[in-house]
C-alpha cells in the first residue's frame, strides 16, 4: 500500500539536511554565488555528500552507496528546494545515477561508486526541458568519438563526466575536460545551464539502451522534481506568512486583510494537496508498481503551477521588497518558473496521462 | 477491553446467541448495541466496551462476513455523527440511556435545529427564543436547512435564552420533541426540483427542563461538539480512482468519442489530474489520522473537494452537448438519501452548487484555515461585546 507519511527516519533526515543549509546556505550566500564565476556551491556539495552521504542514497550499498530508495532522496530535494540550494544533487545524484541504474557492467558501477562518494559528479547530455517520452540522440557516435551539441544541459558546469545518449542507440561516458562547456546565461542562477559542444570526443559505451536509461532517468528526474517544488513552495508560503504577520500598512497587520488571507488559505490547500502527490510519487518510484507512471505524471502535472502559484504569490505579496534583488523571493520565482519546464511541463505530462488514463485527445 | 481478539471473540458470541439469518433486523441491532459491539469506544452500557475507536474494524467486518444488518448509518448520520456524541459528552446518565440506544439502532431518526433563515454562517447570531415556562421551555421560532425533519423523532435544537448578553453567552442546547403539536416542518424545495431539506416552524413548542443539554447559557459550546464531529465525519473514506464524480465524465469521454474537443480534452486532463490529487489528500489525511497524527488538513478537503464537484459537473454539461440541454427529473420529491450518481448530469451540477455552502461556506472555511492553520489575524469582531438584542439586523 502506498504510504503517504514520513518515517521517523525520513524526518530525521530531513532536520538533518535542514540544519546544514540552514548553517552553510543562507539566502545571502546564495545571492552573492550565484553572479560569481563559480554559481555552484562546492563546499557544500561536499558536506552533502562526503560528510552525509547523500549522494548515494540511490546507489546500492554493494557499490558504495546507501542502498535507500526515492522517499529518501525525495525528503532531500525538498530541503535543497526550500533552500534554492545551487548543488548538482537531482541531476547527478538523481537523474544520472538513475540512467547508470539501468546499464550493466564494470564501468557503469565503477562510476556509480564514483558518483555515491560525491567526488565525482555527473550530468545526462540531456536538455532539462526533455520530458520522459521524448525524442533523443542528436549527438553522432564514430568509431568511438562522439560529435555534436546539445543546449540546456543543467549542472553541465561543474559536471565530470557526461552520459551521453548517441544516434546509435548506445549511452555513452565522456570526461568532461574532451567536451566544451559553454554556460547559457539561464533564467534561474542556482540551476544555470550551459551548452555542451562533441567534437571527436572519446567515449565509453555504457549501454547498447539509451533510450530505456534515458527515459528512466528522466521519469525519476520528474517524480522527484515534484518534491523539489514541495520545497520552493512551501519556503514561499512560509516567508510570505512571516512577512505578513509582521508587516504593518493602514495601522494594520497587513495579514488581517480577508482578500489576503483567502489567498493564503488556498495556497497552503494547495500546497497541502502537493505535499500527497508528492509522496505518492515518491513511494510509487521507490517500489516497482506499475503505477508509477501514472503516479509520476499526475506529480508532474499538479505540482509545477503550484510552486509558480506559490512563488508568484510570494512576490505580489510581499509588494515592493519582493521586487528587489536584494529579497530572496526572486529565487525561488525563478528556480519554480524554470523547474515547470524541467523534466517536461504540466501540459506535457497531461498529455501523458491521456495515454495512460485511457482520456483520448478527439479523433 | 483493546485487544483485537477478545472484540473477535464478542462478535462471534454475538453472532452464535443471534444469528442474523434468523433474528429480525431489529432485534440484530438492539442485541449488538447490549453487547457493546455498536460503537465500541463509547462506554460500556451504552453501546460500547470503551475500546479504542480503532478497533471498530474489526467488528465491523466480522458483522459484514456473517451477513448481519447494519443500521444503515447513512439513513441516521444526524443521529450518529453529531446528537450521540454531544448527548455522550454532555447528556446527564438518564439522557443517555435514554436517547442512545433508539438513536444507534435506527428507532428514532434524529435531525438538526441550527441554521434560521438570519444565521447562516453567524450561526451564533440565531433568534430563536426559549422562555421559562414554568418547570420547563417554551420556543418560538423558525429553523432551516433541516434535513430529515419529515422523518425524525427528535431534533438537537439552539435557541436563545438570554437576549441581554452577547450572542455566543445566550444560548442553551435543547433535544426537541419533533411530534409537538407546536412543530411545523415544511419542506424546501431547491434548485434541483426536490426538497432533501425542511423549514421548521417552531410555535409554543414546549420543552421540559430534562431534554436541556449541558447548563443554561452554555449552548454555544455544547453545540461546538456537535460542529465538531461533522467536520470529522467528512472525508474518512478511502476512494479509489476515479471514484468521485469524474467518474461518469470520465466514462462518457471514453465511451462516445464523437463529443469530444480539444478544449473539453485540455479541462477534462486538468480536473481529472485534480480529482486525483484530492483523493491523494484524502488518503494521506486519512493515514494521518490512523497513525494518531491528525493534521490540519481535514479542513481544506472540503473547500477541495466542493470547487471540484462544481468543475467537473459543469464540464460534464457541457461535454453532453444537446442532452445537456435536457434534465432528467424536476418532479418535488423529498429523498432520503442524496445521491449524486443515481442521476444526470445536470443534477449533479445543480446539487454541486450547495457544496462550496453546506456546512460551512467556503469563504468562511478559507477564513478557518487562514485563523486556525496559518495564524492570521482574526476578522474583526464587532459583536463581541455587544447583547444580541442590540445587534445590527
Amino acid at each position: 500500500m502506498t504510504d503517504l507519511l514520513y518515517s521517523d527516519e525520513e524526518e530525521a533526515l530531513r532536520s538533518a539536511v535542514r540544519d546544514l543549509l540552514a548553517d552553510h546556505c543562507d539566502a545571502a550566500a546564495v545571492l552573492a554565488r550565484i553572479e560569481s564565476d563559480t554559481p555552484h556551491d562546492r563546499s557544500l556539495w561536499k558536506l552533502l555528500t562526503e560528510s552525509m552521504g547523500l549522494a548515494g542514497l540511490l546507489v546500492p550499498e554493494s557499490l558504495g552507496g546507501q542502498g535507500a530508495t526515492h522517499r529518501e532522496a525525495a525528503v532531500v530535494l525538498e530541503e535543497l528546494g526550500r533552500a534554492v540550494a545551487p548543488v548538482p544533487y537531482l541531476t547527478s545524484a538523481v537523474v544520472a545515477t538513475e540512467a547508470l541504474l539501468a546499464c550493466e557492467g564494470a564501468e557503469a558501477e565503477k562510476l556509480l561508486t564514483e558518483l555515491a562518494s560525491g567526488r565525482t559528479v555527473a550530468a545526462l547530455a540531456v536538455g532539462l526541458a526533455a520530458r520522459p517520452e521524448g525524442d533523443l540522440g542528436v549527438v553522432r557516435q564514430e568509431g568511438g568519438a562522439l560529435s555534436g551539441q546539445v543546449t540546456a544541459v543543467a549542472d553541465a558546469a561543474v559536471a565530470d563526466v557526461l552520459l551521453v545518449p548517441a544516434d546509435d542507440g548506445g549511452l555513452y561516458a565522456v570526461a568532461a575536460n574532451a567536451v566544451t562547456v559553454t554556460p547559457q546565461v539561464s533564467l534561474d542562477l542556482t540551476r544555470p545551464v550551459a551548452t555542451l559542444t562533441f567534437d571527436g570526443a572519446r567515449a565509453h559505451r555504457l549501454t547498447n539502451d539509451a533510450p530505456t536509461a534515458v527515459r528512466r532517468a528522466l521519469r525519476a528526474g520528474a517524480g522527484l522534481l515534484a518534491s523539489e517544488q514541495l520545497g520552493v513552495a512551501d519556503w514561499c508560503l512560509s516567508e510570505t506568512l512571516r512577512h505578513l504577520k509582521e508587516r504593518k500598512q493602514f495601522n494594520r497587520v497587513v495579514g488581517g486583510f480577508q482578500a489576503l488571507k483567502h489567498r493564503l488559505a488556498q495556497l497552503w490547500l494547495e500546497i497541502v494537496s502537493l505535499r500527497a502527490t508528492a509522496r505518492n510519487a515518491a513511494d510509487a518510484l521507490a517500489g516497482s508498481g506499475e503505477d508509477t507512471d501514472v503516479a509520476v505524471a499526475v506529480a508532474a502535472a499538479y505540482a509545477a503551477p503550484v510552486a509558480v502559484h506559490a512563488a508568484e504569490e510570494a512576490l505580489q505579496l510581499h509588494g515592493g521588497i519582493g521586487m528587489t534583488w536584494e529579497h530572496p523571493v526572486h529565487l525561488h520565482l525563478k528556480r519554480a518558473k524554470a523547474d515547470s519546464i524541467a523534466y517536461g511541463t504540466a501540459g506535457a505530462h497531461r498529455e501523458a496521462l491521456a495515454r495512460l488514463a485511457d482520456l483520448r485527445p478527439p479523433l | 477491553m483493546n485487544d483485537a481478539a477478545e472484540l473477535r471473540d464478542r462478535t462471534r458470541e454475538l453472532l452464535a446467541s443471534h444469528p442474523p439469518a434468523h433474528t429480525g433486523r431489529l432485534d440484530f441491532l438492539r442485541a449488538r448495541f447490549d453487547a457493546g459491539l455498536a460503537w465500541v469506544h463509547y462506554p460500556e452500557g451504552l453501546g460500547g466496551l470503551g475500546a479504542p475507536r480503532s478497533l471498530q474494524a474489526v467488528v465491523d467486518s466480522g458483522l459484514e462476513a456473517a451477513g448481519a444488518p447494519d443500521n444503515d448509518p447513512r439513513r441516521i448520520g444526524i443521529g450518529l455523527g453529531m446528537a450521540a456524541p454531544t448527548i455522550l459528552r454532555y447528556g446527564t446518565e438518564e439522557q443517555k440511556r435514554q436517547y442512545l440506544r433508539p438513536l444507534w439502532t435506527g428507532e428514532e431518526v434524529w435531525c438538526q435545529l441550527f441554521s434560521e433563515p438570519g444565521a447562516g454562517s453567524d450561526l451564533a447570531a440565531l433568534g430563536t427564543r426559549a422562555v421559562r415556562d414554568g418547570e420547563g421551555w417554551r420556543v418560538n421560532g423558525q429553523k432551516v436547512w433541516t434535513s430529515s425533519a419529515h422523518l425524525a423523532r427528535w431534533a438537537i435544537l439552539i435557541a436563545r435564552t438570554d437576549p441581554d448578553v452577547p450572542k455566543h453567552q445566550g444560548i442553551t442546547y435543547f433535544i426537541c420533541d419533533m411530534t409537538d403539536p407546536g412543530v411545523e416542518v415544511r419542506p424546501l424545495r431547491q434548485i434541483t426540483g426536490e426538497a432533501e431539506f425542511n423549514e421548521v416552524f417552531l410555535t409554543d413548542v414546549r420543552i421540559p427542563d430534562s431534554r436541556r443539554l449541558g447548563d443554561v447559557g452554555d449552548g454555544w459550546r455544547v453545540a461546538q461538539t456537535t460542529l465538531m464531529n461533522e467536520r470529522v465525519s467528512i472525508g474518512g473514506m478511502r476512494i479509489p480512482r476515479e471514484g468521485g464524480m469524474i467518474g461518469p465524465v470520465a466514462k462518457t469521454w471514453r465511451e462516445r468519442p464523437e463529443l469530444r474537443t480539444h478544449d473539453l480534452h485540455q479541462r477534462l486532463l486538468r480536473l481529472w489530474v485534480e480529482a486525483e490529487v484530492a483523493r491523494l489528500t484524502g488518503e494521506r489525511l486519512r493515514q494521518q489520522l490512523v497513525a494518531g497524527q491528525p493534521g490540519p488538513e481535514g479542513s481544506g478537503m472540503k473547500l477541495a473537494f466542493a470547487r471540484l464537484n462544481q468543475e467537473i459537473s459543469g464540464l460534464e454539461v457541457e461535454l453532453l452537448g444537446e442532452e445537456g440541454l435536457l434534465y432528467d427529473d424536476w418532479t418535488m420529491r423529498r429523498p432520503e438519501l442524496v445521491d449524486f450518481t443515481g442521476r444526470e448530469a445536470g443534477y449533479r451540477y445543480l446539487r454541486s452548487k450547495g457544496n462550496s455552502i453546506e456546512g460551512g461556506t467556503s469563504e468562511v472555511l478559507l477564513n478557518i484555515v487562514a485563523e486556525r492553520v496559518l495564524g492570521l489575524p482574526p476578522e474583526p469582531r464587532t459583536d463581541k461585546d455587544v447583547a444580541w438584542k442590540d445587534l445590527a439586523r
